[in-house]
């Protein structure tokens, strides 16, 4: 067998593994690799402008093809930067490898340059993680990372490659696949467990579908089997924000996602139900609102891969533990084979029209500003029939985008979920472009949160990506703002944008076309023109400053409890609300 | 506003890990990153082929709190087993303590007595200090060393509790 250093065992089995594209940054500690990369144009390497950016663009690789994203950087600050995304994608399940460089394996230790203790600072934001302290391991390492990565639940993984490991020779050939790996997650759920969750679903008289990210991250069947498991059930589906786009936004028994800006049918219906099924999420506090009084008469089914979501935070009567799609396809056959036939339901869908008829999505209109929600309905109108793809960034945008931007296909929606990130949005539409050269991929952006990955504006115009950035300026941090709003007497703290860029001189800067809606009158031919400009577009879209998103629940307060228009508020919370979510 | 503080059960727990590099700092760090609580903590390397390590780990919580514990514990990769051996049944506990007494005249006397009395035996003596070893659950111990504070205590060192199932079946 020939002997290969080990960068090029690196390259040569992520070639293996079917890697086309990496993310990466160079410096000292990846030199070696970066050398090795030189020789395989096969893999397309996109250099950023700072490595979290690399980590989300990774993460927007992966929600638009559901294959891993992959990352490469340096030692010390290379790997530190990439932990807000490392802890991103293990928030929201995303599968990711991320390579960084470490110093050679004899000054580990010795705080030498550009040295930090990557596995260390990345054991509790990863799924798993490596040193690799010879060559000859590397392969078996790869191999293990990704199949950690996208098998079970998905989740970032770090190799961490110290420099001398990445010279040193050992003796490699091809490798032959990952034989009985010791990490062999539950994909197909128990019998006994879906026989008693058809039981369970025979009988319910109110039940309703709550759907996650989980269904996404099982593949576009999960999706399939999903529309054919809520036809056959007649019964309302709900999602988490993770999840939008699993279910079509255009189907009559779509409710809207739920939790706490979600639609108040949907929440209504979740605190009401005889019997909630959740596929594929997690029941997170931004779902439950006060947990005493979440879904409080219902039975609860929970499907989901990972053992530990299960009575986490809210106690359910049977848990499924296995892959969601294999799960929904297991219950169909067990449905179908005893015959079921759906009641209508007819009490249940009478009172969810009922509250459906208090149209909380509905704004305020405004002859003089741009209302933030009217902005996104109108991209939505301009955009849906081409399936674009929405990336955002974090905070009421982001919460406008999920309620007003109606989704038809998984994988459309890209958002940060679970960490929160700002400055997500950029660097994943870039990742999103790359997987999806012919998508339509539109960043909808906050003048706050787009300036903490501006930088990324470069990426991609230096790889032709034609992406679009739709930012909503209301030049405040507006979710805030908003906060402060109803928890703090409107003492604004901190939250307004002060000095702004010229975001349109700045795109251009960047040689990106710029383009700015400043009135009502201007949005539709804005947006349009937006969509038919070739290449990068950046929108300043300046909108009603103190716009609030509503519907909303308050910290602490139930499904019942939600504020539906800006009348509702009270201006001032207990402690006991203020120190919760 | 103020902090509540909910009821907490003590927990034993056996968890098979693959032996290897800072798998000690996922397990311990896990607890910490979490809010749980470790009592004592326990590894050795198990197997012949010293592939495979079994940690004890003395927690405590709600219980809601030790189903994640035990939940966390195995969807990590190297664990292979997360066993709770409080909720599996009867089971053995027992720890090591060494007992360091120093002092002449009635203590000496009285540390002797009382050693006999626990069973603990004399591994180092010298004219006036005594090492005992004793083997035991771990209120035994703790009773043991309580005494011996009266009697002229200068140091302890404990192993942290292992536990094993009674009957014939493994863990």
């Amino acid at each position: 067998m020939a002997e290969k250093s080990g960068a090029e065992i690196l390259v040569q089995t992520l070639l293996d593994l079917g890697v086309d594209t990496v993310f990466g940054y160079p410096g000292g500690a990846v030199l070696p690799i970066y050398d090795a990369l030189y020789d395989h144009p096969k893999i397309k390497h996109i250099l950023v402008r700072h490595e979290q950016a690399a980590t989300h663009a990774a993460e927007g690789y992966a929600r638009a093809t559901g294959k891993p994203g992959v990352v490469l950087v340096t030692s010390g600050p290379g790997a530190t930067n990439a932990v807000t995304g490392i802890t991103d994608a293990l928030m929201d399940s995303i599968p990711m490898v991320v390579i960084t460089g470490q110093v050679a394996t004899n000054l580990i230790g010795s705080d030498a340059f550009q040295e930090a203790d990557t596995v260390g600072i990345t054991r509790h934001c990863t799924k798993h993680n490596y040193l690799v302290k010879q060559p000859s391991e590397l392969a078996g390492v790869l191999t293990e990372a990704f199949h950690i990565a996208t098998q079970g639940r998905p989740g970032p993984v770090v190799v961490d490659i110290p420099k001398n490991v990445q010279v040193a020779a050992a003796e490699f050939s091809s490798h032959n696949g990952l034989k009985n790996s010791r990490y062999q997650p539950q994909v197909d759920g128990d019998f006994k467990a879906i026989n008693e969750a058809a039981e369970m679903i025979m009988q319910a008289k109110a039940p309703i579908l709550y759907t996650g990210g989980g269904i996404i991250n099982s593949g576009p069947k999960a999706s399939e089997t999903l529309r054919q498991l809520a036809e056959l059930l007649g019964a309302p589906v709900t999602s988490t924000l993770m999840g939008l786009g699993a279910f079509p936004a255009s189907s009559d028994q779509w409710l809207g996602m739920l939790g706490m800006h979600g639609t108040y049918e949907a929440n209504m219906a979740m605190n009401r139900a005889d019997l909630v099924v959740c596929l594929g999420a997690r029941f997170d506090d931004r779902i439950t609102g006060r947990l005493d009084a979440f879904s409080p008469n219902s039975k609860k089914i929970h499907v989901d891969i990972d053992r530990s979501s299960v009575n986490k935070t809210v106690r359910v009567d049977l848990p499924v533990i296995g892959d969601v799609g294999r799960v929904m396809e297991q219950l169909l056959a067990v449905l179908k084979g005893r015959k079921f036939n759906a009641p209508d339901y007819e009490e249940w869908w009478s009172r969810i029209k009922g509250w459906r008829a208090t149209d909380c999505l509905a704004f305020p209109e405004s002859k003089t500003e741009i209302m933030p929600q009217l902005a996104i309905r109108k991209l939505w109108e301009a955009t849906h029939e081409r399936d674009p793809i929405i990336t955002t960034e974090v905070g009421q945008h982001q919460m406008w985008a999920a309620q007003h931007f109606d989704f038809e296909k998984p994988n459309k929606w890209l958002t940060s979920g679970g960490l929160g990130t700002m400055g997500y949005g950029l660097p994943a539409a870039i990742g999103a472009q790359l997987g999806d050269p012919d998508a339509l991929v539109i960043d909808i952006a906050g003048e706050a949160s787009i300036q903490m990955n501006i930088q990324e504006l470069a990426t991609a115009s230096q790889y032709r990506l034609p992406v679009k950035i739709f930012i909503v300026n209301n030049e405040y941090m507006g979710m805030v703002r908003q906060w402060q709003e109803l928890t703090y007497e409107s003492r604004y703290s901190n939250s307004y944008s002060d000095s702004l860029p010229d975001f349109i001189k700045l795109a251009e800067s960047y040689g990106w076309t710029g383009i700015l809606i400043d009135e009502p009158a201007e949005l539709e031919a804005g947006i349009t023109k937006m969509i038919e400009t070739d290449g990068p577009v950046l929108v300043d879209c300046r909108v009603a400053k103190l716009a609030n998103c509503f519907p909303m629940i308050p910290s602490g307060a139930s499904h019942t409890e939600m504020l539906l228009t800006p009348e509702d508020v009270k201006g001032t919370m207990d402690d006991n609300a203020k120190a919760l979510v | 506003m103020h902090i509540k503080e909910e009821q907490v059960e003590r927990h034993v727990l056996a968890v098979l890990v693959d032996n290897e590099a800072g798998i000690l700092a996922r397990i311990a760090g896990m607890f910490t990153a979490r809010g749980y609580n470790i009592e004592s903590l326990t590894v050795a390397d198990i197997s012949a082929d010293h592939a495979i390590s079994r940690i004890t780990i003395a927690t405590n919580g709600p219980p809601h709190v030790i189903e994640q514990i035990i939940a966390q514990l195995d969807r990590l990769v190297p664990v292979h087993s997360v066993r709770d051996l409080t909720e599996a049944g009867p089971h053995v506990q027992r720890e090591l303590a060494l007992v360091k007494v120093a002092g002449k005249g009635e203590n000496r006397i009285e540390a002797m007595r009382l050693a006999d009395v626990y069973r603990a035996r004399v591994v180092d003596a010298t004219t006036e200090s005594f090492v005992f070893e004793i083997t035991g659950a771990p209120d035994k111990i703790q009773t043991f060393v309580g005494l011996m504070r009266e009697v002229g205590l200068v140091e302890v060192g404990r192993t942290g509790v292992v536990a094993i199932g009674r009957g014939p079946d493994s863990a």
